[in-house]
């Protein structure tokens, strides 16, 4: 799949900032006050921002509120609801927070789990697409709610919680790379099933049916070669998990925090880049590319 | 939630124009679909006979084509160096009169100097009419580098050829194999015949060294070795003669099997057949054992009948054809190495042939009668047919192996019979009723007569006194002594060389000459370019026309710019290559469905324009003015005989066809018809035209002939025979001496096969092919916004062998190195390929700056040619010269000669060679195209 | 309307040949004209001229290769556009309902003026049926020419969808496969219609009928009786002449 840059920041930002806004919602004690307004801030900043650079990604972002029609069978219009709700319940929860120093609890432990079942519809957006053996997979609910609360942890500050966190859900990265390998060599869908000519002999695509590129192509034909991402995969690795859990493992500083924070985003920057790229649609059979 | 509604029931347009597309030579009716007055669509008209309401993917994408962003605006003259493609516009005053100019002190010197050429021109009995009154013998259309040997083997052999002028009977053939056909002319009507055999499980044979397109949906594929299926054919021959599974009785009756050939080496008229006083050929009799005219009333040939006359003993030609090809040298075993396929594959197809021509062969109850006065009861179905275009006949031995074909056709009697080969009027005809060539100018004067034509022997050649050739291209010579199209790819190289003559002025029309059209494209340029010790060019003017911003507009002095297809009168006639049926006569026009919104003109306009201007006469009236106001103005008064012009259709009051006085309103009864005539065979006359009374009585009346034209089928072709004799130096002309052995080994009267040409060196052991893509038209397709998504570059394919051999990837390039240079191109593997084989498609190699693409479009950087790498001349013989790269008989351009070597280089940056931009005499193209009239 | 209907009361498709069809490309462009000039926005083209030319079709003819065990390669000419799919995934992933499946004859449409182009239903169809307008920014797809089948103003003969009726090799039907007895329904059950992935679970209405055997052996034997020799010694041209005569009787 085109690893387009407005999905991976979408995805990578507003999973880190729902993330954040779980923790922010969930837990006691809640910040108050400026720190507080900083928190949700931050939250808030990925998380919109996320929101905003998806739209980026539709051709007529101007018709985005019909996105929330489809809520009965669409993930996305799932999402988009989930998403509106968790940040209009956080909302709330954070002017108690900062203006009035108080917890309206009831806001945040809805809002903090809207955070996350926002999360989890994103997800599901990719799994449920059969097309896509390498999403049709257990991995993409797990890891996006993975990332999405390690990352929360780091960036509320949780150290041991964070460092948890990063050391459980890179091992299930490692799995689910390994596990995602398996799942797409094991699909079912193949050149022979594609054209329906396999009982013929072995398929190979000749011609294209253009030579130059076509939407298609460019969006779901998609290949990176397999020692490039091999590399990219012990760079993501590096960045998410490992340099940032050294970072917080040594003696505390703000620069080092920061330091964590910043890398663990470039590592799962790098991991979504992957995430798309990685990822082959069924209908590279015709292409002969997947 | 409900469905949104959604109008189900648009208006389709305001108005629908019919006319003729223009995509290519097949000549489809189509539906413009106008809105607000403006092109929005176009679609097949049901109605018209040759495509009944399909169209192809050009045909379906006209509209690009009409709204290109390449079409010339208005005349220009040049500027810059040629080449380079600057310009400046004129008017079309400025443009007429200087050409005017040019071409008057020609005619009145020499008319000679002037070398009018056109190319994909669908109006050639008109600029060669042109032409004649000029006065230049220097005319022919491309005929001569396209498919002359098919053209000229069939029309010799049995009257009439392929081409698109037959059909198999589509209807009732139940095998039908298709020779190196890629898309053919008849593109749209070969498709639904396949497609015809399809739906009833019949079976489709194809011999291609390549399998897509028909050969991919064929049931059987012959990968066979290029150049070979001369030597296959006569296999298949000799396994059936053998076996004894031909229709002798068809070949007693209607051929010139039974016909007596002067057995004795020593007779001036040696290997020629007995005639009587008045030019007959002479037959047995079987009732009476006597020699009689072969079509004097209820005579019987006699297939053994020899005969001895005058102390000369004749043997019918069927006794030459069983000495010749029941030898084992035709034997499946013995050719099978050369051919690449296996003995037991040949005699299967064989087989397959015998088995379906005579144990499946029915009768049609229809009663007809010959020419000879015989009644027949029923008609007698030979339900294999074949097909065969550029595959065969683009090679050096291409004339006879057409020959070879229509040998076989013939010899199982399924020509002109149910389920069998179909002709279309106006064949069949005879080459002996077709005019010879003329070649005499005179200053000022009008040529003595056609210039294309078929000649019958030396005596009908044009050359002077010293073997010299009169024309440019060396047509009508002893190089090619039956170039009946001429050599359209010889003008260039020799107007350049000053070989036989030079030349002043070079008018073509319709052909990229400068790139796709031309053997030698980058050596071409050069010439184009060449100047001589005064600083003069070599071709000291070109004028030329085009729609197009092509690359040959670069190489122009003075451009007159066309109009699109749908913007002009056309006329597509039964004098020149009409769109007939197997079961009709038809013809068609176009006219302007919309006005140009340019400065352009269509060309026949100007030539009759022009015509006018230059006095001559054929376009002047008595009075010196000018006789046709333009092109609609000739379509509708033009008499080439009286009774006889360019359309067949409603002459007279509208009352008439075929026959008939000019008819000031005939265009516009052509338009409310759809833009075509059809006029139908009546069901006794549809088969055996060439010996069906009533099909002669119906040619006669619709205007095909003055007289009925019986004849036989001639496989004992006598003049080549008679070319033989010259070479054998009993004949009054003599070849030059160089020429004398190719001659006497070549122009068998009955076919053989001989290796093509470029076969001697075998260090270049990779065949190396072109085949058309559907979805393009040559060069012209390019600047089409959709097609061009579908080819916009080309690579070359290559065979599993050849890849694993030079470890190519996918990805890779390689340099193809041919005697003659090399190129350096991208590959990809094929397995469905004979394993000496690639090919590459047709013309998708643009030069950088024309067709108003971007000068980084693909076309430009990786697509490309094999013309760089092909040579009108072969390399050097033994004796220093240099033969023609073309068939010796008939001039044809050998185009699928080219043998070549390959290996892996390192990908360059662009395809090589790779020439400088020219630049574009038309406006930068739009960057997206978003049309939408009906919006 | 992004829930799929329960039932449809036609299934309206096309049934394509692989036999027959020779790759020629001409419903790819009879597609594009068509659609051009009617539902939606016009199909573009971006960079029409340019370097990179990309534009939108809802037709598209690829090729493949296929080795058999024995025998020769063989070349498959295949086209591809919608299936228009019994269980389509594409309409169950829309966010905005502007894809959806009409209730009476199963076509699979998208409602440009709903759609935000945010190609996740591109991504669900397993086919490569839908591509993004590169200048509209909505997704295109195969409409079944419903503004052809139904068209009152065009003639009877001529309520087809433009590919179908362009297709100069008849590779083309269109029919409804509900109906056991219409045409196409009768074709796909004498040749053995196949659907395209059948795992993908999405029910294709349009069928391929795959190509019939090529390359076989005759199978019948080859010297006897169709090429067995008139004479074993040839006894000269009369010979040969007689007892070929005879032969044919
Ligand atoms: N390697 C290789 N080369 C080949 C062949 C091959 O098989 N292999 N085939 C050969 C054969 S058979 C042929 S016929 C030639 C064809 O080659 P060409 O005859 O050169 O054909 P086109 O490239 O179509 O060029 C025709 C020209 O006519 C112009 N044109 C198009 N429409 C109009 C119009 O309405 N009016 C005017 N005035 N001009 C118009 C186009 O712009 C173009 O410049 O190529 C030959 N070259
Ligand atoms: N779409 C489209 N249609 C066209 C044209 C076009 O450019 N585009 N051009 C028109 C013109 S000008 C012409 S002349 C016709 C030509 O129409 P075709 O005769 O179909 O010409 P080519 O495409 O050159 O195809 C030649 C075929 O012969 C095969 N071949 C080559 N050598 C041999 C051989 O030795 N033996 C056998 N058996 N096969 C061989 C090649 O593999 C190829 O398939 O098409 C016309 N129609
Ligand atoms: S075959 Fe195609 S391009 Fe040629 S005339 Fe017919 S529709 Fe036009
Ligand atoms: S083919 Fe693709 S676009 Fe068409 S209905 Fe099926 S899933 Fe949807
Ligand atoms: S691109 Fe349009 S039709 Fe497709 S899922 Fe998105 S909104 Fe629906
Ligand atoms: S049915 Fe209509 S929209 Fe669909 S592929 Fe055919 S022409 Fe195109
Ligand atoms: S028009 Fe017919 S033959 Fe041509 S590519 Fe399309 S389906 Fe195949
Ligand atoms: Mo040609």
């Amino acid at each position: 799949m085109h690893p387009a840059p407005s999905i991976i920041l979408f995805t990578t930002l507003s999973g880190l900032g729902f993330g954040m806004l779980a923790f922010l919602g969930l837990s006691v004690p809640a910040p108050r006050g400026w720190t507080a307004f900083a928190f949700f801030f931050i939250a808030y900043a990925l998380s919109v921002g996320g929101l905003l650079f998806s739209t980026f990604h539709l051709g007529h972002p101007e018709r985005a509120l019909k996105a929330f029609t489809q809520w009965r069978s669409s993930w996305l219009s799932r999402e988009a609801w989930a998403a509106v709700i968790a940040l209009v319940l956080m909302g709330l929860y954070a002017i108690g927070l900062v203006f009035f120093g108080m917890r309206w609890a009831i806001f945040g432990v809805t809002g903090g789990i809207m955070s996350l079942v926002t999360v989890f519809a994103t997800s599901m957006i990719y799994m449920q697409m059969t097309t896509v053996p390498r999403w049709n997979h257990w991995s993409p609910p797990v890891l996006f709610l993975g990332y999405s609360l390690a990352g929360g942890a780091l960036l509320t500050g949780r150290v041991s919680l964070a460092l948890l966190l990063l050391a459980v859900v890179g091992a299930i990265q490692i799995v689910a790379w390994f596990d995602q390998e398996r799942r797409e060599s094991q699909s079912e869908s193949t050149m022979a099933t594609a054209t329906g000519l396999g009982g013929i002999g072995s398929v190979r695509a000749f011609e294209h049916p253009h030579t130059g590129e076509s939407y298609l192509t460019k969006e779901m034909v998609y290949v990176v070669a397999r020692k490039h991402r091999q590399v990219l995969k012990i760079i993501s690795v590096l960045l998410a998990f490992v340099l940032p859990v050294a970072l917080l493992l040594a003696p505390f500083h703000h620069i080092l925090a920061a330091l964590a924070v910043i890398s663990h985003l470039a590592g799962v920057l790098v991991q979504r880049w992957l995430f798309f790229a990685e990822a082959r649609h069924v209908v590279g059979h015709y292409y002969g590319r997947a | 939630m409900t469905q949104p509604t959604i109008d189900t029931s648009p208006k389709v347009s305001d108005e629908v124009r019919k006319t003729t597309c223009y995509m290519c030579a097949c000549r489809c009716g189509i539906n413009v679909h106008l809105k607000d007055g403006e092109v929005a669509y176009i679609e097949g008209n049901r109605d018209h006979p040759v495509n009944r309401g399909v169209l192809c993917a050009k045909g379906a994408s006209g509209i690009m084509q009409h709204l290109s962003p390449a079409r010339l605006q208005a005349p220009l003259k040049r500027v810059g160096p040629r080449g380079s493609g600057e310009f400046e516009q004129i008017t079309w005053k400025e443009a007429l009169e200087t050409a005017v100019s040019w071409l008057k002190p020609l005619r009145d010197s020499d008319p000679t100097k002037l070398a009018f050429f056109t190319g994909r021109d669908q109006s050639q009995s008109f600029t060669s009419y042109w032409a004649q009154s000029f006065g230049t013998p220097n005319y022919a259309a491309h005929g001569g580098f396209c498919s002359v040997n098919m053209a000229a083997a069939g029309i010799y052999t049995m009257g009439g050829a392929f081409w698109e002028f037959g059909q198999p009977d589509w209807d009732r053939t139940k095998l039908f194999m298709i020779f190196g056909v890629a898309e053919d002319h008849d593109s749209n009507p070969i498709k639904m015949g396949i497609g015809k055999l399809k739906g009833r499980g019949a079976k489709v044979i194809g011999v291609n060294p390549i399998r897509t397109g028909y050969n991919a949906v064929a049931d059987e594929w012959v990968g066979i070795t290029p150049g070979t299926d001369g030597l296959f054919i006569l296999s298949l021959v000799h396994c059936l003669m053998k076996a004894g599974r031909i229709d002798l009785d068809y070949l007693a009756r209607f051929t010139d099997a039974p016909c007596l050939v002067n057995d004795d080496e020593k007779s001036e008229d040696y290997g020629l057949i007995l005639r009587n006083e008045a030019g007959k050929a002479l037959v047995i009799d079987r009732r009476t054992g006597k020699p009689e005219a072969f079509d004097t009333p209820g005579v019987q040939p006699d297939l053994a009948g020899s005969y001895r006359h005058a102390g000369v003993s004749h043997r019918p030609v069927l006794h030459h054809m069983a000495e010749r090809y029941l030898s084992n040298d035709y034997a499946p075993e013995t050719v099978a190495p050369k051919v690449g396929l296996k003995p037991e594959r040949i005699r299967a197809i064989a087989a397959e042939i015998a088995r379906v021509a005579f144990d499946e062969s029915f009768e049609l109850e229809r009663e007809w009668t010959d020419f000879r006065g015989e009644t027949h009861k029923t008609m007698v179905g030979r339900p294999v047919s074949f097909h065969a275009m550029r595959g065969i006949s683009a090679h050096s031995n291409g004339f006879q192996t057409c020959r070879a074909l229509h040998l076989l056709q013939i010899i199982l009697g399924s020509v002109e019979v149910p389920g069998g080969f179909r002709f279309k009027p106006p064949y069949p005809k005879p080459a002996t009723a077709h005019p010879k060539p003329h070649g005499s100018a005179q200053p000022g004067k009008p040529l003595d007569g056609p210039h294309l034509g078929f000649v019958h022997g030396p005596d009908d050649l044009l050359v002077d006194d010293q073997n010299r050739a009169k024309r440019i291209d060396k047509a009508f010579s002893w190089d090619n002594p039956m170039s009946a199209h001429g050599l359209m790819h010889m003008l260039i190289s020799n107007a350049h060389a000053g070989d036989p003559y030079k030349i002043d002025t070079m008018m073509l029309y319709m052909a990229n000459m400068a790139w796709n059209s031309s053997m030698n494209t980058s050596q071409v340029m050069k010439m184009l370019t060449d100047t001589d010790e005064s600083g003069e060019y070599v071709i000291p003017r070109i004028i030329y026309s085009d729609a197009y911003s092509s690359e040959m507009v670069a190489y122009a002095d003075l451009i007159l710019p066309d109009t699109t297809y749908l913007e002009r009168h056309d006329c597509i006639s039964l004098l020149d290559r009409p769109i007939c049926e197997a079961e009709a006569a038809a013809d068609a026009i176009r006219w302007p469905v919309v006005e140009p919104g340019r400065d352009v003109r269509g060309f026949q306009s100007v030539l009759c324009d022009l015509g006018g201007r230059l006095g001559l006469p054929g376009f002047t009236n008595e009075d010196g003015s000018t006789k046709y106001a333009d092109y609609a103005d000739y379509i509708q008064n033009h008499e080439r005989k009286p009774g006889i012009g360019p359309l067949a259709g409603w002459r007279g009051k509208g009352d008439k066809h075929g026959r008939g006085p000019a008819n000031p309103d005939q265009i516009a009864k052509y338009i409310e018809n759809g833009s075509f005539w059809v006029s139908h065979i009546p069901a006794d006359a549809e088969f055996y035209k060439p010996w069906n009374a009533a099909y002669q009585d119906w040619a006669v009346e619709i205007g095909i002939f003055d007289q009925p034209t019986p004849y036989l089928f001639t496989l004992w072709c006598e003049p080549l025979r008679r070319f033989q004799l010259a070479a054998e130096g009993k004949h009054r002309l003599s070849p030059p001496d160089h020429l004398k052995a190719r001659i006497a080994e070549t122009m068998d009267p009955l076919p053989i096969w001989y290796p093509p040409f470029s076969d001697v060196d075998e260090s270049f052991d990779v065949h190396a092919l072109t085949q058309r893509p559907m979805a393009m038209y040559h060069s012209w397709g390019s600047q089409n916004a959709w097609l061009r998504q579908i080819h916009g570059r080309n690579l070359l394919y290559v065979p599993t062998k050849i890849w694993q051999a030079n470890g190519f990837e996918d990805g890779d390039w390689a340099r193809v190195t041919s005697p003659h240079g090399e190129i350096t191109v991208p590959v990809a593997l094929m397995a469905a390929l004979n394993e000496n084989t690639v090919w590459t498609w047709n013309a998708i190699g643009k030069r950088k700056g024309a067709w108003a693409l971007d000068e980084k479009a693909p076309e430009a950087t990786k697509g490309f040619l094999l013309n760089h790498i092909i040579h009108e001349l072969l390399p050097p013989r033994g004796d220093g010269l240099r033969w023609a790269n073309s068939d010796p008989i008939t001039g044809q351009a050998a185009w699928f000669d080219l043998r070549v070597r390959i290996e892996k280089v390192a990908a360059p940056k662009e395809a090589h060679p790779a020439h400088p931009p020219q630049k574009s005499p038309v406006s930068e193209a739009p960057k997206n195209v978003t049309r939408k009239i009906g919006a | 309307m992004t829930s799929l209907p329960s039932h449809t009361e036609k299934s309206l498709g096309l049934v394509i040949d692989l036999d027959t069809c020779v790759g020629c490309h001409a419903c790819v462009t009879a597609c594009k004209g068509w659609n051009t000039e009617n539902y939606g926005a016009p199909l573009a083209d971006k960079d029409a001229y340019g370097a990179e030319p990309v534009g939108s079709f809802l037709n598209r003819i690829h090729s493949f290769e296929v080795q058999p065990e024995t025998g020769p390669a063989q070349l498959i000419h295949f086209p591809k556009s919608c299936l228009h799919c019994a269980d389509a995934p594409c309409v169950t992933v829309c966010p905005t309902g502007a894809s959806y499946k009409r209730q009476e004859d199963g076509i699979v449409l998208v409602n440009e003026s709903d759609c935000i182009g945010c190609g996740l239903c591109a991504w669900a169809c397993p086919y490569g049926a839908r591509e993004m307008d590169p200048v509209e920014q909505v997704m295109k797809k195969c409409t079944l020419c419903v503004d052809r089948i139904y068209n009152e103003n065009l003639p009877e003969e001529d309520r087809q969808p433009a590919c179908v009726r362009t297709c100069p090799a008849g590779a083309r039907h269109f029919g409804d496969l509900a109906d056991p007895e219409s045409g196409v329904s009768k074709l796909v059950a004498e040749r053995g219609g196949i659907d395209l992935m059948p795992e993908q679970g999405t029910a294709p209405v349009n069928q391929y009928l795959p190509p019939r055997p090529k390359d076989e052996a005759p199978e019948f034997d080859v010297l006897a009786p169709y090429l067995e020799p008139v004479a074993e010694e040839p006894r000269g041209f009369l010979g040969w002449l007689d007892r070929t005569l005879e032969k044919i009787g």
